[in-house]
């Protein structure tokens, strides 16, 4: 086959929703695209694991205590399967880190923002999970099969995760006037980068229109946004927080709810670096790492002596 | 639960002494749990990651047993014997008010010298060989006392055993598996590992001693004899460090003190992060 005809044939199985395996022809770009998307994903889990590792020592009951841990589990496992994916398209573990480390690899700009009280684990299972969640169901159709089929899992978990995001929120409204308070509080403070966690408005998108071609994305930023926006306005009135948006209006003819203007200058700096926590989740991150060399290093040699200890004695038998 | 002043009720000592005795189970638990969750986001490979959360929810789960059972036996006491349990104001004013205690109340509201877990397990993370070695201890430890204590006469904690029993075999195939590659890695983990080794080896003695608690507890069938004990934890601690080229410390000397309150410097920070919110906000629905 010529290039042109690999490309035919690649048009074909996308037009025909037919998922693309690791060892199909690709194009470079859709490959480049992918790894872009999968490990920035991927970074989002494990940096993810940080404002929430914040409040294991102090959560506020051990049931509290032991089902953050499970969660912030779930995130390392998901950091793993999509670190696998990305994998299975030549780029190693090692290399990723590298990127996420040297500042060349995006993660999501919602975890450089610090969780200053426990009502923010309610908030982000709520909100944070909640926009990941209708970022990431549709990807579970995406057009990458390993992709796609990681997400099945993750998807799953986030569902919970966001449920018991929203009965951490439930049982502080449901609570005392200060737990009122620390829910609002918390909700004010997330809303808003919540909203910015679908991406830049669909016309100031580089990469949506050839996303959406290539089934890689199903539905655009604003499109997700405004979904996340319609479902959360009817969850805040179970809870009975006050939505942060002063401009909230049902919009009978659009069907859906109007909202505010999103600060873009803010979500701009937060990604280029100047976000709250920005510099600190990467440099906990990358201590991490340094400091585990020496471990990794012990494991590898160990491996080693060990094989080679196996094959000597397999030789002397 | 309303107190009866006129009471003929008297507490047996034993019941005293099996709280006591719980209550350090559930201590030791809870803090071992403390530690290993402060490695979460920050293990040196993902997968190792996972591996410590999930022996520190395996602790946790454990504690919150035996806190549960512990509260049981504190609220079927009555109310001026209570208040002779712990010290803390906070303590004091909930058992005055009348409240039933709970697995959050016994974790949150005692200080420091009403805490009864072993020194060991308050011991700091420091770095990965700190943390593989005061796991292996403990889990070394574990392994032999809860294969005992299934056999109890107290039938709670028996059961609690059990289950604890297959969560902490695995803890030790893990901490063992690792003191060896840490051992018998490079020339950097040798000697982290063994610094390690020496550095907490004197917290390990108290794990054998039968203080008061103990000697009732054995002497009722409900607890086994930690000399025995020592006999097989210090076998399987020989054999894995012989495979880990390390040799057993020769220090002598041992710390004491966890069990009966006296603690480290550590304890106090632990218990300023864990017990932060319910100080903070007292006597509420989480």
């Amino acid at each position: 086959m010529t290039v042109h005809s690999f490309q035919e044939h690649f048009d074909k199985l996308i037009d025909n929703e037919v998922t693309i395996e690791p060892k199909d022809w690709m194009p470079d770009d859709y490959r480049k695209t992918l790894i872009r998307q999968i490990s920035q994903h991927a970074h989002s889990e494990v940096v993810g694991m940080l404002p929430e590792g914040n409040w294991i020592t102090r959560a506020p009951s051990l049931r509290r205590k032991a089902v953050l841990l499970a969660k912030i589990q779930d995130e390392a496992g998901h950091g793993l399967y999509l670190y696998s994916a990305a994998e299975t398209l030549g780029v190693s573990r090692d290399d990723l880190y590298d990127q996420l480390h040297s500042g060349k690899a995006k993660y999501s700009s919602i975890f450089n923002y610090p969780t200053l009280t426990w009502a923010d684990m309610g908030a982000i299972g709520w909100l944070v999970d909640g926009a990941a969640i209708m970022n990431q169901v549709p990807l579970c159709r995406t057009s990458y099969g390993p992709y796609a089929r990681a997400m099945v899992r993750v998807c799953k978990e986030e569902s919970f995760h966001q449920r018991q995001g929203f009965e951490i929120m439930l049982t502080l409204s449901n609570g005392t006037e200060v737990q009122k308070k620390m829910a609002q509080d918390s909700f004010n403070r997330w809303w808003w980068p919540s909203l910015m966690m679908f991406g830049p408005p669909d016309a100031d998108s580089p990469h949506t229109a050839q996303s959406v071609r290539w089934r890689i994305k199903r539905l655009t930023n604003d499109e997700l946004r405004q979904k996340f926006i319609d479902v959360t306005v009817e969850q805040a009135k179970v809870l009975g927080l006050d939505m942060p948006d002063k401009d909230i209006k049902w919009n009978e003819e659009r069907g859906h709810y109007d909202f505010g203007a999103i600060n873009w200058d803010e979500f701009y700096n937060v990604v280029k670096g100047n976000g709250p926590c920005n510099k600190q989740r990467l440099e906990t991150r990358k201590k991490a790492w340094e400091e585990g060399k020496w471990v990794r290093d012990a494991a590898m040699a160990h491996a080693e002596k060990r094989k080679t200890r196996m094959n000597k004695a397999a030789q002397a038998a | 639960m309303n107190s009866n002043p006129n009471s003929e009720f008297q507490i047996p000592n034993s019941t005293l002494e099996l709280l006591d005795f719980t209550l350090r189970l559930a201590d030791d638990a809870v803090i071992m749990g403390h530690r290993l969750g402060e490695w979460c986001g920050h293990g040196p490979v993902l997968e190792q990651d996972i591996a410590l959360t999930n022996t520190a929810l395996d602790h946790l789960g454990r504690a919150r047993s035996l806190y549960q059972y512990a509260a049981d036996q504190v609220n079927r006491l009555p109310v001026d014997e209570k208040k002779k349990l712990f010290t803390s104001v906070a303590f004091q004013n909930l058992v005055s008010s009348g409240a039933s205690v709970d697995e959050d109340d016994l974790a949150c509201l005692r200080d420091c010298w009403d805490f009864r877990n072993v020194l060991l397990v308050e011991q700091p993370n420091n770095d990965w060989a700190y943390t593989i070695a005061r796991s292996f201890f403990y889990d070394a430890f574990n392994y032999f006392f809860f294969t005992e204590l299934v056999k109890s006469k107290n039938e709670t904690l028996s059961s609690i055993a059990e289950k604890s029993l297959k969560e902490v075999t695995y803890h030790l195939r893990w901490s063992s598996e690792w003191v060896v590659r840490l051992g018998d890695g490079t020339d950097e983990s040798h000697a982290r590992i063994l610094t390690a080794i020496n550095d907490l080896w004197m917290y390990t003695g108290e794990l054998f001693t039968m203080n008061e608690t103990d000697k009732v507890m054995f002497q009722q069938g409900i607890a086994p004899d930690l000399d025995q004990i020592k006999t097989s934890w210090l076998a399987s601690v020989r054999s894995v460090f012989s495979e880990a080229t390390l040799t057993i410390p020769t220090g002598t000397w041992m710390q004491h003190g966890g069990k009966e309150g006296t603690h480290s410097e550590h304890l106090g920070y632990i218990l300023a992060d864990m017990q932060f919110m319910q100080r903070a906000y007292p006597e509420m629905e989480w």
